[in-house]
């Protein structure tokens, strides 16, 4: 219920007045209410949950956010792990 | 799958575990809040995986886990009603009431639908005029704008034969709760990712320096809550205490604006009570007065109520993380997800159903 799964909008349309989208999630298509992201556009990516999405996910924030992550794979395969990443307040 | 495969890619996973390792250098207690961030850590065996410092409890952050027996009695008797469509998401049906759960009504002739959204019950309304259907509108604040908007969508509609029971609940009351027992355990929170997409984090810094202990926002891919986990443990390392995001892909400090604005037209705080925990108040939400017209517990007539749960269940312990599932008596044995005692082992955000599904090790034999 709260996990929500990333897709991406293929469809914009109007049903009873109320924005909606067809999302793709890989493959499976499900339709999903797109009221609360006003900004979305065909393309963008989105977590859908019980059929709302609610938010966009950002490119840029997901990229920012593996680099971090693989400079910490860098450094753990240079120092090995015998070393204390962070020095202890005592 | 894009924003998902390159959040399991195990290089990364386990580096950043390197990085966790090298950081801890003494036991801290780590609760995710988030059933479904308890089921990912379990899933992928990363509380295996994790050095042992480092102890993860589970929070009480599953849905149909804490919706109060009471008001699933009550769900029960509405749904026995011949001109009842009662409707819920799918996790509800198999909960336990008092002696029996939505699938037994369903058995036993009640007109009991799986919905995928709430929209999709206001679609039925709008298809039985002749039937009043009734949708069970619980969870946290991942669920709140789409129930909100299912009651507005129904008066927007003039549908008079539409109604929701409500149980909403909201995280920072239950970290509130949790921080302040003197049984508390908790020395860091991984806050759930998608209740921040919708609410931001700007509630959590008070509960941080109120109580000392680091808050880092949290996804749910196993590189997401390495990462989660590695922020939490620098800061406890180097006595830090702070808010931090490490779901900045999708959630930010404000939240969704127009998803807030919605929840708030459409319900008001109020106390509620929480299955296992007991009354919190001001923790949850219910229909604002102006919207009675759409409250099933104000429409239909229940009787008296009786609820009584199973008294070998530990639930409650477990939600508030001073138990595990395998150390409860009845953990598969005479509790099981085909015949469950309590919520916490039907939920595909129960930490029960999680223990069981992905560690048989610790299913009794």
């Amino acid at each position: 219920m709260c996990l929500g799964v990333p897709g991406k909008i293929i469809a914009i349309y109007e049903i009873d007045g109320l924005r909606m989208g067809r999302i793709d999630f890989g493959g499976t298509l499900r339709e999903a209410c797109l009221s609360y992201v006003p900004e979305a556009v065909i393309g963008d990516y989105t977590i859908i949950h019980v059929g709302f999405a609610l938010s966009l996910l950002g490119e840029a924030d997901a990229q920012a956010s593996l680099a971090a992550l693989q400079e910490i794979a860098d450094l753990a395969l240079e120092l090995g792990p015998e070393t204390r990443a962070v020095e202890r307040v005592p | 799958m894009k924003y998902v495969s390159e959040y399991r890619d195990a290089r990364l996973v386990h580096a950043t575990l390197e990085e966790i390792r090298r950081t801890v250098t003494q036991p801290w207690v780590l609760m995710e809040i988030c059933g479904g961030q308890t089921h990912s850590i379990v899933r992928h065996g990363l509380d295996q995986l994790l050095p042992p410092e480092i102890e993860m409890v589970h929070g009480p952050g599953c849905p149909v886990c804490v919706t109060p027996l009471e008001l699933v009695d009550k769900a029960l008797v509405i749904a026995a009603r011949p001109e009842v469509i009662f409707t819920s998401y799918g996790d509800m049906l198999r909960v336990p009431g008092t002696g029996r759960d939505l699938f037994a009504e369903r058995a036993a002739g009640a007109d009991v639908r799986v919905v995928y959204s709430p929209l999709d019950a206001v679609r039925l309304a709008q298809q039985h005029p002749d039937k009043q259907v009734v949708f069970f509108a619980i969870g946290f604040e991942t669920t709140a704008p789409a129930n909100a908007m299912s009651v507005l969508q129904a008066r927007a509609l003039g549908l008079r034969n539409f109604s929701v029971l409500v149980s909403h609940v909201c995280v920072p009351p239950a970290m509130h709760a949790i921080l302040g027992s003197p049984h508390n355990r908790v020395q860091a929170f991984l806050a759930a990712g998608h209740v921040c997409a919708v609410m931001g984090y700007w509630q959590y810094p008070p509960i941080a320096a109120q109580y000392q202990v680091p808050i880092v926002v949290t996804g749910f891919e196993p590189l997401d809550l390495v990462q989660g986990i590695l922020m939490a443990v620098r800061q406890l390392e180097t006595g830090r205490v702070a808010v931090e995001n490490a779901y900045t892909r999708a959630v930010s400090e404000a939240g969704n604006l127009p998803a807030q604005k919605v929840i708030a037209e459409v319900f008001e705080t109020r106390d509620r009570k929480w299955r296992g925990l007991g009354l919190i108040p001001q923790s949850g939400w219910g229909l604002r007065p102006e919207l009675a017209a759409f409250d099933a517990e104000q429409g239909f007539e229940v009787g008296d109520i009786h609820p009584a749960e199973s008294p070998l269940c530990i639930a409650g312990q477990i939600l508030q993380g001073l138990e595990k599932p395998h150390r409860c008596p009845a953990f598969g044995r005479e509790c099981t997800p085909e015949h469950p005692l309590g919520a916490t082992m039907v939920s595909s955000e129960g930490a029960c159903a999680a223990y069981y599904r992905y560690r048989p090790d610790l299913v009794a034999a």
